[in-house]
Parts: C-alpha cells; sequence; structure tokens
C-alpha cells in the first residue's frame, strides 16, 4: 500500500491504482466521461483533470497512477479552473437540445453541465451538425450530441468483441460510426446506450415514450437465460413497462446486459397475450369469469382421472416459470396422484433419470468458472445460449484462460478459443471419449469406462493436456442436453472432471432450470433431492399419449424436443388445460381451457440460476388484462381439487415452504453414475437435422419481441448445410430445397456455410418449422 | 539544393549529381565505416551511447531532447522485441529538412538507425515517411535494397554476428502522425493519434514493445558524430547545444532553402547565406523554429544565435529549426488565420480541449480576419488558449496556441486595428 494525499486527507492506495478510482472508492466524485471502470482508459475527455502538486499541468485523474507522498486537490482552483474549461469546450458544439432528447434527466453531461458550465456561452459561432447513423433496429443515433468520450467504441471492441464501431476523421469534425452501410449487430449492443453519457445512442424502442422522471424503477430477474442478471424495470405511470435497464451484480451480469434480457419487454404487450380466461365448447372459443374456466379446468382434470387414472395425466412446465409456480404445480399434481411431470421440454435422452447424485447445475459459482486456466465447452452454441456468460468468458480467455469447444456449429466467439472441434451430433460422445482417453494416457489413471476402441487425436489430447494441467471444467450445454446419447457425455464429463481433478457443470438455457430440479418438478424425484418417484418424462408423456395435459408457461409445438410429436399428442388428448401468458394458432387448436397467466413481469416470484443462487422478485407491474399470477391460479384449482394445504394467502406463504433455496449448496451436485458403459466410433447413416434454438428465439416473451426479431440474430437463415454436403446433393447457395422429417416436409432455401459437419443440416426451430420432428432426428433434403 | 558550413549530414555531397544518394557514393564519403569499426571492434553499445553523449546531439525533431540519453533509457539487456523507429513524419508547416537528407543522404539515415539499433539492443526498425513526399518513400526503398544487396541490413551484417532489418512504412500526410506515440499507432494500422503517457514508448512502444524514435536529422548525424568522434561534433557547436543543424529557412528570402550549419550562429548571418531579404523590403517577423514556435518580431530576431538556448531565452524556440521570415507586407492576422487553420485541421480530435478549441480559435480569428471581430475577442483568444494548453495527451494544442499567443502579444496593435476598422493594417500580399 502506499500513501498520498487526496484533498488533504492522507489515503492509502494499492500500487498502480488511479487517482480516480481511489477517490471514487474514498466517496470522492471527480467529474468524467470517458472513464468507466469496466473499458480501457482512453483518458481523452478531459474532464477529470485534477491539480497534482509540483506537476507541469493537470493531469487527468482517470489515468494518473497514485504515488508515494502525491498531493493531489480534486477542488481546488486550478482543478476546476480546468474542468469547467474542458465543460466549456464539451458544451460549445453540443446541440444542448435537453427538452427534445431522450437522454435528459439522466444525462451525464446535463448534470455535469450544471455544475461546471457558464451561464451563458461564450461561443457564438456556427456549431457542427453530425449525420445521424443507422446502427440497426435497437439503438437510435442522434450523432450531432456525442462528445466522443469512445466508450461506445471501446465497449464494442473490448467486452462485445468485435469492434463495430470506430471513430472517423479528425478535429472537431470527428464522428462515432460503424462500418460503411453495417449496423451494430453484437448481441449486447444495447449496452452502448448505457455507457454513452450522452443522448447520442439512446434505446431505439423507447424513443419518444416517456421522460426518465416520470418513470418508477422497480428491481427484477431477467428470466431470458440462466445467469439471472439484475434488472431495474421502468414503469410509466399506465403500469407499463417502457425499457428495462441492468443493475449491477459483479458475480452475475456486472454491469451490462444483454439485448434480449433488455428489449424482451415489447413482448410483453404483444396483441397475443392472453387476457381473459377462455373454454373451448363445441370447438367454439368463449370467454368466461375466471371462477367458470377454474372449475371447468378442475373438473376437466379430475375428470379424466376418474375416467381414466391419474397417471393419464401429463404435466409439462417451461422452465421459465418460477420456483412457486413450479412447486405449486407438482405440490398439487403430485397430491392429486400425478407423477408425469417435467421440465426438460427439449431432452430426449432421459436415462440418467434417477442416477444422479443431485441436482445439476453450472459446477461452480460464475466467478469461479471464470478464474478456471481451462474451460471444455462441449454442445453449445454459446453466444446464443448465454450472450453474457460468453462475454465473461470471453474476458477471461483474454486474460488467458484456455478455451476450448466440442460442438456440432462452429460459432466466433470474438475471443482467443484454444480449440475448436465441429462434429456431427452424433460424434460428440466420441470426441469426449477420445479426450478422456487422452487425459488417463497423460495421468496413469484408469477409467471403469470401456475406451478399448477409442484412439485420441491432436485436437483431443490438446484438449486433455489443458484440462489436466489447469485442473479445468467441463461444461455440458443446450445442445449436448438435446442429444441422444446426452448421459453418455455426462458420464464422460464427470469421468474426465474426476481425472483431470477438475469439475463437471452443465449450462442450464432457461431461467428456472436448477429451480425446477430443486422444487421437484421432475418425474424421478421430489424436491429437495427427496424421495424417489415414477413419472413419465417429457418425451414419455408425448409418445404415450395422455388423455390430459396440463401445460404451463410453455408453447409446446415451439418449446418441445418435437413440434410434430407435441401437436400430434396435445392434439389427440381428451382435454389440454393450458396456463399461458400468450395464445397462439395451433394453441387454440389443441387446447380446451385456456387460463391467462401473467409473465415475470406482473408477478411475484423467483428463480435460482444456474450458480445456484435464488434471487426472489416482486411483480413490477399490474396484470395486463384480466390475468392473474400462476400461484394464484394454481392455489384456486387445488382447492377445486379438494386438496389440502393450499391456503396461500400471499407469496410469502408459498416460498415459506422454499426455505431450503436460500441455501441450494448441499442440493446441487453433477455426479452421475451408471457402469458398464462403452464407446465405439460414431456410425453416421444418413443426414442429421440440428434443430438449432436461435437466441431470439428462444421463449414466448422473445418471439414477440418486436424489435428484437429485427436483428440480423433474428434473421438468419432457417436451412444451411456445408459446401462439402451442397455438393453431394447438388445444391447452391439460396437454391430451393425440399426437406423432410417424419412426416413434415417444406421447401426452404438452402444457405450454404462452414460451420457445419458434412453430415448435418441446420433446421432451425422457428414458426416455419413447426410440424417438423426432432431436434436431433433424421432428416432428408433433395433438391 | 542544400548549402552548409562544417556540415555532417551534407559534407561532401554534389546534389546536383543524380546519383549522389547511392550505396557507392555514400561509400566514397566515408559512409557505413562507423558501423564497420563498431561491429568489426566490437565496440560495446554502452561505449556507443557515451560517444552519443559526448557529442551533445540533441534531438532534431522540436523538443530538442538529448539523444544519447534517450537511447540509455531503453531497457537493451531486456529478452525480447525491441525496435528503433525514425520519424520521417516531416509536417510541420515550414520543415522541409528530412526529405532533402533522405533524397540527397538516404544512407546516413540507415547506418545511423543500425548503430542506433545496436545500441538499443533492437534488431528491427521502421523508417515512418510523411505521405506527401511518396518519391522519396520510394527512394528510401531503393536504398535499402541497395544495402540489403549489399550485407548491410538483414542478417549477420558484414560478418558480425549482428542481425538487423529495417522497413520504410509510409503515412498518409497526418500531422499528427509525427508525434512519436501517434506514429506508433499509424504503423500499427491503427488511427494516428497520440497515446497517453506513461507509459511511455521506451517501456511499451510499437506493438507494446520497447522502443527509441528518434528523428531523421537525429539519425542522419549518427554515422559522423561514430566515424570522426562525439568531441569532433561537439566542437562545431557550442556548449549544450553541440554539432550542426539543418535549418529550412522559408518566407520572403533571396534564396529560401535548407542550410547545415553550426549551432550558435547568429541568424544575421543565416539569413546573410539565405541571400537576404527579398527585394530588399524591411523584415517585419519569424517563426524561428517551425510553425508551432512562437514568432518573434524582426528587431528581437536579428539579436538571437540560433541555438536551443537563445532562441528560447528570446521566448520562442528552435524547434525543427524551420525559419519563416515574414516581410513588412504581411498581414499578421492573415498568416495567424493561415496556421490556426492548419492546427484546427490536423488536430486528431481525441481530446476535448484541442477537438473543440483549436476549431474555435480558428473560428474566431476567422471571423476577425473577414472584418467581422469583436472588441472582446483577443481576450476570448487568450482565454480559450489558456484552457487548451496543458490540458491534452499530446503538444498539438500548446502548438495551436503558441502562434496564437506570440502573434497578439507582439502584433496586438494590427489585431486591434483590424477588429476595429474591419481591414488590415498592411496591404497584404504574399508575394
Amino acid at each position: 500500500m502506499i500513501e498520498f494525499e487526496l484533498d488533504g486527507k492522507t489515503v492509502q492506495a494499492k500500487p498502480g491504482s488511479t487517482i480516480l478510482e481511489v477517490a471514487l472508492s474514498e466517496g470522492k466524485y471527480i467529474p468524467h466521461f470517458c472513464y468507466h471502470k469496466k473499458l480501457s482508459i482512453a483518458a481523452n475527455c478531459r474532464m477529470c483533470l485534477v491539480e497534482v502538486e509540483k506537476a507541469r499541468a493537470p493531469a487527468p485523474a482517470c489515468a494518473t497512477p497514485v504515488t508515494e507522498g502525491m498531493k493531489v486537490h480534486t477542488c481546488s482552483k486550478l482543478a476546476v479552473e480546468a474542468q469547467k474549461g474542458v465543460m466549456e469546450f464539451l458544451l460549445i458544439n453540443h446541440p444542448l437540445d435537453c427538452p427534445i432528447c431522450d437522454q435528459g434527466g439522466e444525462c451525464q453531461l446535463q448534470d455535469l453541465a450544471v455544475g461546471y458550465g457558464r451561464g451563458a456561452s461564450r461561443f457564438e459561432e456556427a456549431k457542427r451538425a453530425v449525420v445521424d447513423k443507422d446502427l440497426g433496429p435497437l439503438v437510435k443515433t442522434t450523432m450531432t450530441r456525442c462528445i466522443h468520450c469512445s466508450r461506445c467504441v471501446r465497449f464494442s471492441d473490448e467486452i462485445a468483441g468485435y469492434q463495430e464501431l470506430g471513430m472517423s476523421y479528425r478535429n472537431n469534425h470527428v464522428e462515432v460510426m460503424p462500418f460503411i452501410g453495417k449496423t451494430v449487430d453484437s448481441e449486447l449492443s444495447g449496452n452502448i446506450i448505457d455507457v454513452c453519457p450522452v443522448g447520442a445512442l439512446t434505446s431505439k424502442p423507447f424513443r419518444d415514450v416517456a421522460r426518465s422522471w416520470e418513470l418508477s424503477r422497480r428491481k427484477s430477474i431477467a428470466p431470458h437465460d440462466a445467469l439471472g442478471s439484475n434488472i431495474q424495470v421502468h414503469i410509466d405511470k399506465y403500469h407499463k413497462v417502457v425499457r428495462v435497464l441492468p443493475l449491477e451484480n459483479e458475480a452475475l451480469n456486472e454491469c451490462w446486459l444483454s439485448d434480449r434480457d433488455r428489449f424482451s419487454y415489447e413482448g410483453l404487450y404483444h396483441a397475443e397475450r392472453a387476457t381473459e380466461p377462455m373454454i373451448k365448447q363445441d370447438g367454439k372459443w368463449h370467454k368466461v369469469d375466471w371462477e367458470t374456466a377454474l372449475t371447468y379446468a378442475a373438473k376437466s382434470i379430475n375428470g379424466v382421472k376418474i375416467d381414466h387414472g391419474a397417471d393419464a395425466i401429463g404435466v409439462l412446465a417451461s422452465a421459465i416459470s418460477t420456483s412457486e409456480e413450479l412447486h405449486l404445480l407438482q405440490k398439487m399434481m403430485r397430491a392429486f396422484g400425478v407423477n408425469n411431470l417435467d421440465y426438460r421440454l427439449e431432452q430426449q435422452d432421459f436415462s440418467l433419470d434417477g442416477k444422479t447424485e443431485g441436482v445439476s447445475y453450472l459446477g461452480s459459482s460464475v466467478l469461479d468458472l471464470i478464474a478456471n486456466k481451462a474451460v471444455l465447452v462441449v454442445g453449445s452454441v454459446l453466444r446464443e445460449e448465454h450472450p453474457l456468460l460468453t462475454q465473461r468468458l470471453r474476458q477471461a480467455s483474454k486474460r488467458g484462460m484456455e478455451l476450448h469447444s466440442i460442438n456440432v456449429m462452429a460459432q466466433d466467439l470474438l475471443a482467443p478459443v484454444a480449440t475448436e472441434i465441429t462434429l456431427d451430433p452424433r460424434e460428440l460422445v466420441y470426441a469426449l471419449a477420445q479426450v478422456l482417453q487422452a487425459t488417463l494416457e497423460i495421468t496413469n489413471k484408469s477409467s471403469n469406462v470401456d475406451l478399448s476402441q477409442v484412439i485420441p487425436n491432436a485436437k483431443t489430447q490438446a484438449i486433455a493436456a489443458s484440462l489436466v494441467k489447469n485442473q479445468g471444467h467441463v461444461l455440458l450445454g443446450r445442445v449436448a442436453r438435446g442429444l441422444a446419447n446426452y448421459s453418455e457425455l455426462v458420464l464422460l464429463a464427470n469421468e474426465i472432471a474426476r481425472v483431470c481433478d477438475g469439475k463437471i457443470g452443465t449450462l442450464p438455457s432457461l431461467a428456472n432450470e436448477v429451480g425446477a430440479q430443486l422444487v421437484g418438478f421432475t418425474p424421478y424425484r421430489a424436491a429437495f433431492n427427496g424421495y424417489f418417484t415414477k413419472g413419465l418424462n417429457a418425451r414419455q408423456m408425448l409418445e404415450n399419449q395422455r388423455k390430459a395435459y396440463v401445460l404451463l408457461n410453455t408453447e409446446l409445438e415451439q418449446d418441445g424436443y418435437s413440434s410434430q410429436l407435441a401437436l400430434a399428442a396435445l392434439n389427440k388428448a381428451e382435454t389440454v388445460v393450458v396456463m399461458s401468458a400468450y395464445t397462439n394458432d395451433d394453441m387454440l387448436e389443441y387446447a380446451d381451457v385456456i387460463l391467462p397467466i401473467t409473465p415475470f413481469s406482473e408477478t411475484a416470484g423467483s428463480y435460482v440460476n444456474l450458480e445456484g443462487t435464488w434471487q426472489k422478485f416482486n411483480g413490477v407491474t399490474r396484470p395486463l388484462g384480466e390475468a392473474k399470477p400462476a400461484w394464484k391460479i394454481l392455489r384456486v384449482i387445488a382447492n377445486k381439487l379438494g386438496l389440502d394445504g393450499f391456503e396461500y394467502t400471499s407469496i410469502e406463504d408459498v416460498r415459506a415452504e422454499l426455505s431450503n433455496l436460500a441455501d441450494t449448496s448441499s442440493y446441487l451436485n453433477n455426479q452421475a453414475n451408471i457402469d458398464g458403459l462403452k464407446i465405439v466410433p460414431a456410425q453416421l447413416n444418413g443426414l442429421i437435422r440440428f434443430g438449432i434454438t436461435g437466441i431470439y428465439n428462444s421463449d414466448s416473451i422473445i418471439r414477440r419481441s418486436h424489435s428484437l426479431q429485427q436483428t440480423p440474430w433474428a434473421k438468419l437463415p432457417t436451412l444451411a448445410l456445408n459446401a462439402k454436403l451442397a455438393k453431394i446433393l447438388g445444391v447452391v447457395d439460396s437454391s430451393e430445397v425440399q426437406v423432410k422429417q417424419a412426416h413434415a416436409q417444406r421447401k426452404f432455401t438452402v444457405s450454404v456455410c462452414d460451420d457445419l459437419a458434412d453430415s448435418v443440416v441446420l433446421l432451425a426451430k422457428n414458426s416455419t418449422t413447426l410440424s417438423f420432428a426432432g431436434s436431433f432426428d433424421a432428416i432428408e433434403v433433395n433438391a | 539544393m542544400a548549402i552548409f558550413e562544417k556540415g555532417v549530414i551534407f559534407a561532401g555531397i554534389d546534389t546536383n549529381n543524380p546519383d549522389c544518394w547511392r550505396l557507392d557514393e555514400y561509400l566514397k564519403r566515408g559512409g557505413y565505416q562507423a558501423l564497420k569499426r563498431i561491429l568489426n571492434e566490437k565496440i560495446t553499445p554502452e561505449n556507443v551511447i557515451a560517444e552519443m553523449k559526448t557529442s551533445g546531439l540533441r534531438g532534431r525533431g522540436g523538443a530538442g531532447f538529448p539523444t544519447g540519453l534517450k537511447w540509455s533509457f531503453m531497457p537493451r539487456t531486456m529478452p525480447g522485441q525491441k525496435y528503433i523507429v525514425c520519424n520521417t513524419d516531416e509536417g510541420e508547416p515550414g520543415t522541409f529538412k528530412d526529405r532533402d537528407i533522405i533524397r540527397f543522404n538516404p544512407h546516413a539515415v540507415i547506418e545511423g538507425m543500425i548503430i542506433a539499433g545496436y545500441s538499443i539492443g533492437a534488431s528491427a526498425g521502421y523508417n515512418y515517411i510523411h505521405g506527401e513526399i511518396f518519391e522519396l518513400y520510394q527512394r528510401f526503398e531503393a536504398a535499402l535494397a541497395e544495402a540489403r544487396a549489399a550485407n548491410l541490413l538483414g542478417t549477420n551484417i558484414v560478418g558480425s554476428g549482428f542481425d538487423f532489418e529495417l522497413h520504410a512504412h509510409h503515412g498518409y500526410g497526418a500531422y499528427i502522425c509525427g508525434d512519436e506515440t501517434a506514429l506508433l499507432n499509424s504503423i500499427e494500422g491503427r488511427k494516428g493519434q497520440p497515446r497517453f503517457k506513461p507509459p511511455f514508448p521506451a517501456g511499451h512502444g510499437l506493438y507494446g514493445k520497447p522502443t527509441t524514435i528518434n528523428n531523421t536529422e537525429s539519425l542522419a548525424s549518427v554515422p559522423y558524430i561514430l566515424r570522426d568522434g562525439g568531441q569532433e561534433f561537439m566542437d562545431k557547436g557550442i556548449p549544450n547545444n553541440g554539432g550542426t543543424k539543418l535549418f529550412s529557412i522559408s518566407g520572403h528570402v533571396e534564396r529560401p532553402g535548407n542550410y547545415e550549419i553550426p549551432l550558435g550562429t547568429p541568424f544575421s548571418k543565416l539569413l546573410e547565406m539565405a541571400g537576404g531579404m527579398r527585394g530588399g523590403k524591411k523584415m517585419k517577423a519569424v517563426i524561428p523554429g517551425g510553425s508551432s514556435a512562437p514568432v518573434l518580431p524582426a528587431e528581437i530576431m536579428m539579436q538571437c544565435n540560433m541555438d536551443y538556448d537563445s532562441i528560447a531565452k528570446a521566448g520562442s524556440m528552435l524547434g525543427s529549426g524551420a525559419v519563416i521570415v515574414m516581410d513588412e507586407d504581411v498581414c499578421m492576422v492573415k498568416a495567424l488565420e493561415r496556421l490556426a487553420y492548419f492546427y484546427h485541421e490536423e488536430s486528431c480530435g481525441q481530446c476535448t480541449p484541442c477537438r473543440e478549441g483549436t476549431g474555435w480559435l480558428y473560428q474566431i480569428i476567422h471571423r476577425i480576419e473577414n472584418g467581422l471581430g469583436r472588441p472582446d475577442d483577443l481576450e476570448l483568444l487568450d482565454s480559450i488558449g489558456n484552457q487548451m494548453t496543458g490540458r491534452t495527451i499530446c503538444a498539438l494544442a500548446e502548438a495551436a496556441v503558441f502562434p496564437v499567443r506570440s502573434f497578439t502579444k507582439h502584433f496586438r496593435a494590427e489585431f486591434e486595428y483590424h477588429i476595429e476598422h474591419k481591414k488590415c493594417l498592411v496591404d497584404h500580399r504574399w508575394y
């Protein structure tokens, strides 16, 4: 520690820290614009000039390291005079159009101008004007307001990973601009709105919607991935969510937010929001009151139980549901005699059910994950599944973490990747077995897995060496989870972690996958690693037709493994009770009762994120129309079914039963055990589909967020295959092909890309591929 | 054309000979003797640097920092790549000395850079050449090819075991790339804008490696110093101002051009060498060290000697040695307007005070020149200048402010007249 004097006070600081860092930590504010704690230091706005005794000139506090015995004056005559001088310069070419600026009221320039600006301007010349830039559907520009702090440029380069913005030209004609004809397409682009200290970059969807001082700010948790980013939701005076901003949480999202979490709020007010209870009679939908609808729902379920037994009922919920909702649904259904409960809608291999030690999760905290020196990600399209977690891995790999990837699609992580292997989904197990075999060879350890036919190659050996040397962390992503031999991947990953003394984890994709397991929303185990049960899993429930289905928070035909399978089962069922915030045409076809529930913004609830942290939130605004929080609906249905123990009067009563979530560590365990696993090289017969879940197709809210759907990410081609396969099929880029999978066929335009293996056809899950079969099932493509 | 007296760079060069720049001509003039002696006799880098210190050579780019001392800052024994960079990004209005060095004597720069590389432990060097003298970039490349063919560059130079490679790099004419850290950014392919210091280039320079940057003239003087001895060079000048220096004389003199003369030579003598004032006009003012140096009225300038200390004492600076002579027909408002426009145009736009201040200064001076001046404009200029100097990453803000301050100080009456009468005090003509 070194000692120096800050405004007459002796202060201790770590060597190498800057004056500004120390001042801010001492609670002393030094005005600044270009400095941002998460970005590199530019020292170009010059607003933070302070007086350093014996220095030739005022020094920029953001870039000047403190030294022993230094005497700093942050508000001496010289310092303030320098700061005021800079403020005058910043304002001379600024339009001062605060009354029509969206940043007004939350603008750093406006705030600091009050303290450092002149009452009247000495500048009487013509002001510079700058042409606005089109940065895409999310970020609106008013470049004349730009003060050239370069924060957005540094963000895109350093955090988003790819420099999409730059400073062009010189002198006061300097302009921040994207590449000519290009927009800012990063999945984290919205953060440049936050880092912009003025109104140059503002939110396009929020444009002219409200003044910041009219809004109420309420804390919540982002529901679109399992990171559980902390957010503040801004509500206007009509109780409408008008924007979402990050709430700082260093352990999770830092001060950032993915575009998905930031702009998804538009979907909350989509025309397809279910706002009234409806029942279908004689093929026609009737709007009814809640009492009628709930009674109807309860009677339907009860009727099926009486006629066919409780096992004829299947209950499927999306893991975007809150812990309270999932808890009540499983409690109600188990009390009713139903164990057919599942949230793993995208999974096809359930052979580990009952053979795991506990709840699967990331395997460590996020902070521990990024502190690893080696991480192997298996089967995850990282940027689309976890935009912000990828950002943290990106920073870590820039700092020296060895990042390896074994995947079915190559994706540029905009970060140094040590080893990248792109394979057919059927080959993933063999590749992971190669890694295991190589780790065994390095460590001279042995394994129960029969690897006699497994021969590592150079790449898998390199991964193994890195994992052994650094006690690495193996992660299984959403793609891995969808594969037919997921259980083998889990077992191999476990073995690798054991052999190299590292860790294993999964990358849950939806907000509450860990919570769903903890509260027992699985067919095989009750809450908190409780007693084992024998229910049907998500796939069995659809393959073995049930008489009744209860759906919570899911459009199963889009969220499930196989759209075809889901629609067939739901359409054939006697009764389908849907609790959903949205309706769609298919749902109106298969459902018999639609109970409009509220999305995360309109209900109190909680999520357990991928590292096992329980994060509670309150409803930030009123329910839309007659929609009600699902926990209230479930409570009443349970009453109507005559079940005991559902006399809750508040969310707190429900949460009281979930107090174990406060410390989840004893339940979290990724270990799984099976004996007699034998790995042989994969046989690739025919083509396999890769049904990718696009970043902006991941849940009902996102699919209805208008602006996100305008981004290039949402317009990625539905059908893609590599050049070699295209040649074999006799097709070229943008030719039309007939795609067939089970009973579904349809024409698509081919996009040829090199990111896929030879026998893989990427056919994304989206509205055009409804009625197609499983995400990783066989597929036919004909020219 | 270059005229010299006791010169070291231009000595013995017949500038009328179109092949005077070639390797064999340079060898005839005693070129590469110093390099060969150092390499063959294995003179240690310490001794080379000591010789440089003895010579008293001060950086010829403008700041006048002792070259030997600069070399000694390099962590030359530290393992890893290090670089020597030559700054031929001569962009200061009035300065045109380095291009004549490259034109007539490129091998002196190459030899100087090899010796510098040897002394600071660098195995690679770059010469960054101003974009607007592209034909000289081509000449330098041709000279490099000659040197490579003669095994004066590359691996195992003249059989000594020392490896050194040298690359020419041409910019695109931005003045700011003459700042050493902007120059490094430009070589790296980034936008040419200065870096915040610390870290200094000696620790974290080109591609993050220790780097020494010297001016072309400094490096071109090195072979002489190492061949004939530092003391010999020192003795050509006066104490604390060792050696000879190139002065680029432009403006209203009879024979504008480059003059290589000992430091300490009286300005009156230099003026005489340049043929005196053109057409016998009266001298009004002189900018003694490139356009960013404060202007000096004729009567002060005539008392000065051409060395760092004398000019500094008079309130200006020797800078790059670009002497701009103005006669009685020059309107100082018009002259300042032109300079202010240059600095506005060339500000990189990075730091707020310079980005906004240079433009504002120009707008006001432009207004005064065009008869729209206001009574408080001179005060405003002064105040803006104070808000710019010492507040930015590099020295361009100072370069923009010094002329404004000195013009309005020494020729205030002209500015006041201009504001009041909306026209020039003198019947202005450039010619």
